[in-house]
């Protein structure tokens, strides 16, 4: 036992130095800048939210100017979690509503940068891209491959997930991931009292925009004076969430549950539910069935959100780029809303499928709510 | 003369009715877990624990039928996943669908087994590559069925089974739907293996194909069988998961190989021929109680899975070390 216990902590030792020797995603910095932009003024149009941008830096495009109709390239990450499925329902109902977009390609990379990369290489031996769309699996594997679709003299608008590379005509993006772990644990340091004890709850490791969720939230918390009584790995896995909530409510109690990403939300929800236990805090995301369990059962909750809306404003990117008209760029920064008590019940659509994301900014166009699965 | 050199077994003193290890191992880590946190003793505590075991014990006694008959079944995880999302699709809200939801996915269960037990018995493709290629399959059926994000949603009628708890109940006070499910199935599927000439035949298959194929076991029947047994405990597996859970996209992914270490720390024999499934149940018990126990220790994440992974091998290295001098 000894000598397991001895493996055990020397494995613990070693696992401990690896992390330290990932990429800082704790940028003070950076932090600062998210944590202002939540509340600044952005310019747009007011009933078309997906047309905001922060600042007033704009991009000439007119050497990219070409006549119709084009062909508009997207390389995606994958449509691989509910999220992306309603984003990718939000890009393809644009691209109906521009006639001069001739063909859109849409290749799929499922969750691998590998794919990606040679879908992307593949899209340019092709040659018929009059401009290429690109939600990057991950932040430093694609930095290259974009380079190369930049050196390739066509246009390129990246969203999503960002590279490290300013060659893109512009990158567009909500705020970003401090934002949202910013949004949610200044709900939970609001509503708890100091001391008080929370459970940080993740889906996977190393993925930038989630990473920086945890380390905002994280300091936020420390700052606060709360106790995190652990960080866990659900998988986004429904069953392992409830579990991993049990567990920690037979050790003792939770004040709050904060999530780096909504779709288990109403898993850990269910936990306290199961047990008999009052709800706490839970923090979730915009998606329909964490929006009714708080309205229905009434605990304080909170949906800060990554909206999807930002699909079509890449598609209008690529339009307006091509129509040769100015973009904001380098970076268009979309407004991240946070989805509040007061503003709850503008958000419930019954008629939507559970897992329909409800910031899609999607609601004027014209195959509302049927392309989204949802029943007039 | 001849009594002399007929050899006769030696005669050894009555020993105590040896008992499988593996009941010990989950009476211990049981034990441990309510000496670091009392909250377990009482109903709500293992009443939860049982209630989430309850997906993975039976799921680990179907796939025993096949690990019995001398093959594996790796494809249970995916027909789990493909019960909870076919099911959320095509209840589509509606409470009253369940009734013709869950005999359907039996259904298809039923046909998945079928495909993988003429497979292996027929096409003599091994069982391991078999079922890996189903797993695949069905993994990739689950995801064009949702286009990767399931627009339905379990109704509470289907989630009765792996969610509700009947409460009041005397001494008890609670006790849930799924621990009623559990017991009921791991008694089916005792009595199948172990009190009945199907059972006797699976055993004689995986001990000795060709013995017992000379004896007159229909050898390919009894195999396609098992695998039946094992998708139909599956899909039973992932309504109750489902139910507890509700819906993910890859819900059912690792149980196949937890449901195989189960019935190994159980003392199933890997190559066939030797498996109980009360031992089987317990072991599904033991793993399940040193996820807990290792959470209630507050470890780190990382060091866990070590520990675990420490303490599985441990268990089965034990288990046959004693088998060995029992000369079994």
């Amino acid at each position: 036992m000894k000598t397991i216990l001895v493996a055990a902590a020397l494995f613990g030792i070693m696992t401990g130095a690896a992390f330290s020797q990932a990429p800082n995603f704790d940028d003070p910095e950076e932090f600062a800048k998210q944590r202002e932009q939540l509340t600044a003024t952005f310019n747009g149009p007011a009933d078309q939210v997906y047309l905001h941008y922060a600042g007033d830096s704009m991009v000439d495009t007119a050497a990219f100017k070409k006549e119709g109709p084009w062909t508009i390239c997207f390389s995606n990450a994958g449509v691989n979690n509910p999220w992306r499925v309603v984003g990718y329902t939000d890009m393809t109902e644009e691209v109906k509503l521009h006639p001069e977009i001739g063909t859109f390609t849409h290749v799929d990379a499922e969750g691998s940068d590998d794919k990606q990369i040679a879908d992307i290489d593949d899209l340019l031996a092709g040659g018929n891209c009059s401009a290429l769309i690109v939600s990057p699996n991950s932040t430093a594997a694609l930095t290259p491959a974009v380079e190369k679709a930049c050196a390739a003299g066509i246009p390129v608008i990246v969203f999503d997930r960002g590279v490290t590379t300013d060659c893109p005509v512009t990158f567009v993006h909500p705020v970003g991931g401090y934002g949202f772990g910013i949004q949610a644990a200044e709900h939970i340091i609001a509503n708890v009292p100091a001391g008080g004890k929370v459970l940080m709850l993740r889906i996977l490791p190393g993925v930038d925009v989630l990473e920086t969720r945890a380390s905002g939230a994280r300091n936020m918390f420390a700052e606060a004076g709360l106790t995190v009584l652990g960080e866990e790995f659900t998988d986004g896995d429904n069953a392992k969430t409830k579990s991993i909530v049990e567990d920690y409510l037979q050790r003792g109690t939770i004040d709050a549950v904060w999530m780096d990403a909504g779709a288990t939300a109403v898993a850990a929800v269910e936990a306290f539910e199961d047990q008999g236990v009052d709800v706490p805090v839970v923090t979730g995301e915009d998606q329909q069935d964490y929006l009714q369990k708080w309205r229905d059962l009434g605990f304080k909750g909170i949906a800060p959100t990554y909206p999807t809306y930002q699909w079509r404003t890449a598609i209008i990117a690529a339009v307006n780029t091509l129509k040769g008209e100015q973009v904001p760029g380098p970076e268009w920064v979309l407004p991240q809303p946070a989805i509040t008590q007061d503003v709850l019940d503008q958000y419930i659509n019954e008629k939507m499928p559970p897992l329909h994301y409800a910031m899609c900014g999607c609601e004027d166009m014209p195959n509302y709510p049927n392309a989204w699965g949802g029943t007039e | 003369m001849s009594a002399q050199s007929l050899p006769h077994p030696p005669d050894t003193p009555r020993r105590m009715p040896r008992i499988n290890p593996v009941y010990v191992l989950v009476a211990a880590l049981l034990i441990a877990i309510v000496v670091m946190n009392p909250a377990f003793g009482e109903p709500t505590g293992y009443m939860n624990y049982f209630k989430r075991v309850a997906a993975l014990a039976i799921l680990s006694g179907g796939a025993l039928y096949v690990i019995v008959s001398g093959g594996f079944d790796l494809s249970v995880g995916s027909i789990m996943t493909l019960t909870v999302i076919g099911s959320s699709m095509l209840a589509s809200n509606d409470p009253n669908s369940t009734y013709w939801i869950i005999p359907l996915m039996l259904g298809i269960g039923a046909f998945v087994g079928l495909i993988n037990g003429l497979v292996v018995s027929y096409l003599k493709v091994p069982s391991l590559i078999a079922t890996l290629g189903m797993m695949i399959s069905l993994n990739g059926v689950a995801f064009m069925w949702s286009g990767g994000a399931p627009r339905g949603y379990l109704p509470d009628t289907f989630r009765f089974f792996g969610r509700y708890n009947i409460t009041d109940v005397p001494v008890i006070s609670l006790l849930p739907i799924a621990v009623i499910c559990l017991a009921s199935f791991g008694l089916i599927l005792w009595w199948g293996l172990h009190r009945t000439n199907f059972g006797r035949m699976l055993h004689a298959v995986g001990d000795n194909q060709q013995a017992a194929r000379l004896a007159g076991v229909p050898v390919e029947r009894v195999r396609i069988s098992a695998f039946v047994v094992s998708a139909l405990t599956a899909v039973l597996a992932g309504v109750i998961l489902g139910g507890r859970a509700g819906v993910s996209v890859d819900i059912g992914s690792g149980f196949e190989l937890q449901a195989i270490t189960a019935a190994v720390i159980g003392g199933a024999q890997l190559l066939g021929g030797r498996g109980s499934v009360p031992a089987t149940i317990a072991g599904a018990l033991a793993l399940e109680a040193i996820f807990t126990l290792l959470n209630l220790l507050g470890l780190a994440q990382p060091v866990r899975l070590v520990v675990q992974g420490l303490i599985l091998i441990g268990a089965v290295a034990l288990a046959t070390y004693q088998r060995k001098r029992a000369g079994q």
